[in-house]
């Protein structure tokens, strides 16, 4: 009885292994989603492809020390120049601005909600700041336009109704949450060992903070600061609809400027025909734009790996 | 013998412990001035964009004058983009989830795949519009469609629905793997019937909050050069059509101090799409989310 019974436990494992399908399917499952992994590299590639070739093609009607060097942005003009610059200085002119305001903000935010705050304060106020983080660019760059120049205005009258203050200051608001959030996971990961440790020593909560705790957690926050930089740089509606179009190559941050991002909106909405140079330029923009925030993003990933301190 | 003067304890810590407290307050302070950001920004657009969000906005098709002037086209297109970005998104997000946390052997390739996705997740959405403009609209011809659009959306969506499924994936504990395995099961039967179905809250809540950060995006779309005027509604994937944010960028370009209004409700719009989306995903996180 028993014997049979085995046999048949034995023919059923034999009888599932033989199904043909289920063979089939365990072989090539893998495979086919190796492949939809490779999409994610695929799009890398592409990126990376075609910002080379239609950048190519621009230069191979500007020169590339032209490009690099020129202190003029003037590609609707009769006598176009095509010196990136200027786009260049605006850009970095909101970001400056951006981390001017967020910085200071959001790791003071990050501190309090890591060390004072409740649990219960901790429970409402961090899903409130994910919402800041949730709304869409175009209206923040709405807010901007509307809300935050007039305001400028109001206090400082040379401030026209395009500049970099404005946008700079809301795009710092956008970035806000990312470099809080991050933060506070740098800092909460620091043990309480560390922290009791102190103030078993006799140092008060704000000197655990500063002295302690900050330290600490010093890669994970200067790793979100990056991040936060590189978002900075690579926001697109923000400054398109507060910052103007007015590449210009100076310090003034009350009037109007333009940013890398900003020439490519400007362009697209424009009426510039494929293949004509104002059409390659883009390209040439988004891979200076590429360039740089790759740069960040790689920058912040080596710190947080290389800085880390392990407990 | 004392060891301690109390005195001097006293004249050093009274100033440390008022440094301690004023500091906290300027914590505090930080915290409310991001908070009350978002309640101007919030307080703004609704007294602003009320008076014009009527019935008609809603059903009528984007007009030259602002008390004409409605949402139609870009709703629904909206919802089309959707219909593109939500299947395609997901079913590349979570193949790859799967095969990273289930297969992938850890190798150069895998490790190559792995920070290639970090590394996505940093570009700046108006590159992959460059991307989209010269992949989906030039090379492939597709046109400014819903699915040249759509497929340039998902590529930018996709690092954020990976890495989402990964987390979701990941906190499936291995016992219940090792169960599966236990009871004969092939390793794709305890994917499919073990795996995927502890993990799918976890999936969903991330999948709907990228889509809905796609729903928001407006920079890609204005590189590839979606129209905003539109008088028709999408009839097909090939179609053209306009979406949400595309509309309130033109409206607040324009320099008519009603479509400021105008723009304000077509904001009210978006965000009240964006809110259910997230319910929806909060609703499924709460509700279906197991802890092991």
């Amino acid at each position: 009885m028993s014997a049979s019974n085995g046999q048949s436990v034995q023919a059923m494992i034999e009888a599932s292994k033989n199904k043909k399908g289920k063979v089939l399917l365990e072989k090539t499952m893998p495979k086919l989603l190796l492949l939809t992994a490779l999409i994610s590299v695929l799009t890398t590639f592409g990126i990376v492809f075609t910002l080379i070739f239609e950048t190519y093609e621009f230069f191979t009607r500007i020169p590339f020390m032209e490009f690099i060097t020129g202190t003029q942005w003037l590609p609707f003009a009769g006598d176009a120049k095509y010196g990136i610059l200027p786009l260049i200085l605006g850009t970095l002119k909101i970001t400056a601005i951006a981390v001017v305001v967020a910085v200071p903000l959001g790791l003071a935010a990050a501190i309090y909600l890591s060390e004072y705050a409740s649990d219960s304060a901790r429970r409402i106020i961090k899903p409130v700041l994910e919402v800041l983080a949730g709304i869409p660019t175009i209206v923040y760059g709405f807010f901007a336009l509307t809300f935050v120049t007039p305001v400028l205005q109001m206090v400082m009258p040379d401030v026209k109704i395009f500049n970099a203050l404005s946008p700079g200051i809301v795009v710092g608001i956008m970035i806000l949450p990312m470099i809080t959030s991050l933060s506070e996971d740098a800092m909460t990961s620091v043990p309480k060992s560390i922290r009791e440790g102190a103030l078993g020593l006799g140092a008060t909560k704000f000197e655990v903070a500063i002295r302690v705790v900050l330290p600490a957690a010093l890669s994970g926050i200067v790793a979100s600061i990056v991040l936060a930089i590189s978002r900075a740089i690579g926001e697109t509606m923000i400054v398109s609809l507060a910052g103007g179009s007015t590449p210009t190559f100076d310090a003034n941050i009350t009037g109007s400027i333009q940013t890398m991002t900003a020439y490519i909106v400007q362009v697209s909405t424009g009426d510039a025909g494929y293949g004509t140079t104002i059409y390659y330029s883009i390209y040439a923009v988004g891979f200076t734009l590429f360039v740089f925030t790759l740069i960040m993003n790689l920058l912040a990933q080596y710190i947080s790996k290389r800085f880390r301190e392990e407990y | 013998m004392r060891y301690i003067e109390e005195e001097s304890v006293m004249r050093n810590m009274g100033k440390r412990l008022t440094k301690n407290k004023l500091w906290k307050y300027l914590f505090m302070l930080a915290v409310g001035i991001a908070l009350a950001s978002l309640v101007v920004l919030l307080f703004r657009i609704i007294t602003q964009g009320t008076e014009y969000l009527t019935w008609d906005f809603l059903t009528s098709f984007a007009s030259r004058f602002p008390e004409q002037a409605g949402v139609k086209a870009a709703l629904i297109g909206s919802l089309w983009l959707m219909l593109v970005v939500a299947p395609v998104s997901m079913t590349l997000g979570i193949g790859t989830a799967i095969y990273l946390e289930e297969y992938a052997k850890k190798n150069k390739l895998n490790d190559f795949i792995r920070m290639n996705i970090s590394n996505l997740a940093g570009v700046p959405s108006i590159v992959f519009g460059l991307l989209g403009l010269t992949i989906f609209v030039r090379m492939l011809d597709l046109g400014k469609s819903v699915l040249a659009a759509g497929l340039t959306m998902s590529l930018l969506i996709l690092p954020v629905i990976i890495v989402a499924s990964q987390e979701a994936i990941r906190a499936v504990p291995n016992e219940q793997r090792e169960a599966s395995f236990g009871m004969g099961a092939t390793k794709w039967q305890t994917i499919v019937r073990v795996v995927l179905p502890a993990a799918i809250p976890g999936i969903l809540t991330g999948s709907i909050l990228a889509l809905s950060r796609a729903i928001g995006e407006t920079a890609p779309l204005v590189v590839i050069g979606i129209p905003v005027i539109l008088q028709f509604l999408p009839d097909g994937l090939l179609s053209s059509f306009t979406v949400l944010p595309m509309q309130i960028f033109d409206w607040a370009k324009r320099p008519q101090e009603e479509f400021m209004f105008v723009a304000s409700a077509g904001i009210i719009v978006l965000m009240v799409l964006l809110i259910i989306m997230n319910s929806i995903a909060i609703f499924i996180r709460n509700k279906f989310q197991k802890r092991y």
